[in-house]
Parts: C-alpha cells; sequence; structure tokens
C-alpha cells in the first residue's frame, strides 16, 4: 500500500511540475513535438530513477557538507551517459533535444528528490519516488506537447489531424509553451483543489 | 572598432533577442519561485551576471585546453595530443561552476560583507540554475572564442536580471487583482511570462 502511494503520490497529486514546481525549463523547451517530448520523459525518469537509487545506496556514506557536489557527480554521469545512447540510437530526436539532455543535470527534479527523498529513504522507495516523479513530470510534458502540435503542426506524432490552414505559428514559439502550461496548471490545479498563497 | 561592433551586437542579441529565459526557458525555476519579491529578484538577478560572467569563459578555458580533441598538445607528453575528453564537458562544466560558486561564496564572504550581504542566499542556488550551465554549454555548441564568450556570459546574466525585474514589478501588481483559484501563483504566473515573452518576440525581427 505505502509502496502504492510513493509511486501514485507524484502522478497526480503531487505533481513534480504543477504542485512542487520543479522542472519547468524542460517541460517549455522541448514540447513543440509530442515525439520530443516522449523521449524527454523517458531520459528523465531513468536518469532520475537511477539517480534516487544511486545516491539511495550511499546515503549513508555522504557527508552532509559536500553532498551537493557528489550528487552533481552521479546526475552528471548519468545524463553523460543517457545523451551518448541518444545520438546513438535516436539520433534524429537527439538533435532537436539540442542542449536539453545535457541540462537535465541542474533539472530540478531530478536535484530535488536526491536531496529530498533518496537522502533519508531505503532503496527500493527512492527508485519507486524516482519512477513516480519521471512518470508525473512525463505526463504534464507530453500533454503540452499535445496541444502544442496539435495547434501549431495540426499534426500528432507527425500524423495530419488538423487541415493546414488552422495552424498557429504562435504555438511552436516560446509565448506558446508559457500559456499553454499556464492553463494546464489551472486544470490540474482545479481538479485536486489546490490553492496557492 | 570592428570588434566593439562585433560584441555589441552579441551582447544585444544575448539580453533582448535570444534571451536566455524567455527564449530558450533557461533558469525557470528560480525564475518562477523568487519572481515574489522585487528586492529578492534582484539579489538572484545581480548573481547571475556575476557567476554567468565568470564562469562561461573559465570554462571556454578548461574546454579549450583541456577537453577539446588534441587540446591536450601543449603538454609534454606526445601520446596525449591525440586523447579527445570533449564527452566529459557537461561534468566538467557543472564541477567548475559549483566549485567556483563556493569559492566566490567564501571570497567575498571575507572582503566585501555588503555585497555578500545582498547576494547572500542566492549564491548557493545559482549552482542548480539551469540558465549557468546553459550559457557554458551554449558557449561549447556554438564556438565562441575568448572574448565571445565573456560577453556572452555576461550579457545573458543581464537579460535574465532583466526578465526577473519586469516579472517581480508585475507580479507586485498582481497582489491586488482579483484571479481564479487554480491559477493563483503559478499558474497566472506562466501566462504573464507568455505574454512578457511575446514582447520580447518584437526583437526577433532584428538582423545583427
Amino acid at each position: 500500500m505505502k509502496n502504492k502511494k510513493t509511486f501514485i503520490d507524484p502522478l497526480i497529486d503531487n505533481n513534480p511540475i504543477t504542485r512542487q514546481v520543479l522542472g519547468i525549463c524542460s517541460a517549455l523547451a522541448v514540447t513543440v513535438k509530442v515525439e520530443q517530448a516522449l523521449v524527454m520523459t523517458l531520459a528523465l525518469t531513468f536518469v532520475v530513477a537511477m539517480s534516487n537509487t544511486i545516491i539511495s545506496l550511499l546515503r549513508k556514506y555522504i557527508p552532509s557538507s559536500i553532498r551537493i557536489i557528489i550528487q552533481l557527480t552521479v546526475i552528471s554521469t548519468l545524463v553523460i551517459l543517457i545523451d551518448k545512447i541518444l545520438q546513438a540510437y535516436m539520433y534524429e530526436i537527439s538533435k532537436t533535444l539540442t542542449v536539453f539532455v545535457t541540462l537535465i543535470i541542474t533539472n530540478c527534479i531530478v536535484m530535488g528528490r536526491a536531496d529530498a527523498y533518496a537522502m533519508q529513504n531505503n532503496v527500493k522507495d527512492s527508485f519507486l519516488d524516482g519512477l513516480g516523479n519521471g512518470l508525473g513530470y512525463g505526463m504534464i510534458l507530453i500533454a503540452v506537447a499535445f496541444f502544442r502540435e496539435l495547434f501549431g503542426f495540426g499534426t500528432i506524432l507527425n500524423f495530419q489531424i488538423l487541415p493546414e490552414f488552422l495552424k498557429n505559428g504562435l504555438m511552436t514559439m516560446p509565448p506558446g509553451a508559457f500559456i499553454i502550461l499556464g492553463l494546464i496548471i489551472w486544470v490540474q490545479r482545479s481538479l485536486t483543489s489546490y490553492v496557492e498563497e | 572598432m570592428e570588434l566593439l561592433v562585433h560584441y555589441l551586437s552579441l551582447a544585444t542579441k544575448a539580453i533582448f533577442i535570444e534571451n536566455i529565459l524567455l527564449a530558450y526557458f533557461l533558469g525557470m525555476c528560480s525564475f518562477l519561485a523568487i519572481s515574489k519579491n522585487v528586492e529578492a529578484s534582484q539579489g538572484i538577478g545581480k548573481a547571475v551576471i556575476f557567476v554567468n560572467g565568470i564562469t562561461v569563459p573559465l570554462n571556454w578555458i578548461i574546454k579549450t585546453y583541456f577537453l577539446d580533441p588534441g587540446a591536450l598538445s601543449w603538454l609534454p607528453i606526445t601520446s596525449l595530443s591525440a586523447v579527445d575528453l570533449s564527452f566529459l564537458a557537461p561534468i566538467c562544466y557543472i564541477a567548475t561552476i559549483a566549485a567556483l560558486v563556493q569559492f566566490v561564496e567564501m571570497f567575498i564572504d571575507k572582503f566585501s560583507p555588503k555585497l555578500y550581504n545582498s547576494l547572500g542566499i542566492f549564491l548557493p542556488l545559482i549552482t542548480v540554475n539551469c540558465s549557468i550551465l546553459g550559457a557554458s554549454i551554449f558557449m561549447n555548441e556554438r564556438g565562441y572564442t575568448l572574448g565571445e564568450s565573456a560577453v556572452f556570459g555576461f550579457s545573458s546574466g543581464i537579460g535574465f536580471y532583466l526578465a526577473i525585474v519586469c516579472m517581480a514589478a508585475i507580479r507586485f501588481k498582481l497582489r491586488y487583482s482579483n484571479i481564479p483559484d487554480g491559477l493563483k501563483g503559478l499558474g497566472i504566473t506562466m501566462i504573464l511570462t507568455g505574454l512578457l515573452s511575446m514582447a520580447y518576440l518584437a526583437f526577433s525581427g532584428i538582423q545583427l
């Protein structure tokens, strides 16, 4: 029961993007197309689950004064790994993700979960927490990408859905990302009836 | 003279046209968390200018003399000249940033307590601010020279400063508005940032 809660909680109620306000940068940048968002979700979920596991394994040996540097080292090693894997097997998509795969290093979700959760909890819980947070992030990412691709290009996963003349160029540009994410946050918070003071 | 014009246009580009925050979405986390307060926004803005202005050229030096293919050829050992360490770039950049931030914090605590108080708690936060690492990675990808990377680092910091102070001022006004419950805080800030970024899009017609 507790395992299930650790995993489900970050998906809806305690979503990393809409509730904890972490990892917004990439949620905006790599959501021009659904395809990108899927790959980014995969990369981030891998990094956050693995880094949570590793940090949790090492938590008794990490002195608290230098914990940030140690966490960053673990995270950047994982990020370099996933970056090279993407470049090797999904070259085209990894080109469109540009710097944002490398920037997973400073994605607040990874650091935040490592520092706030994995440093205090056992390996299994930390792994589940990482997985849940990665997927919770992915949900929002895919939702934003869905609307941006649908209205910006008229396609979903590159299949034409809307006719050409309905394309709205603003959606593919930064303002579209901000506004769509703002609206999604509104919907999510209304559903979970959370009010920020 | 030509060099000066080149640097100036690079700076204008980094501050307005390709604003690191509003066009590349870097540094959003601290932007959203801190823009509640104008004073604090100025603090973190200054810290970003300061740290970015130092780390980007520093990372350029590390990249050119240690990481690039063949960069180690200045060492007397000939077998090292073929070594390519560029895959280590991200980890080296973040290590430089973390170490430098720690060092700068100790240094200004000792020599300028006044500056330390105004930057204070924002310096440690800077380590995990994506706009700092992002600027270094852009420097890497775009192949800037040392001078260019110094100008770029400094002016992308100024771009961040402008955007965050502007946002803080808007949010200050917003305190007295009647906003739907679910939209309070993060939601309305996102939409406002969208409008702000739309205003910055107006610069994108400028050719430099």
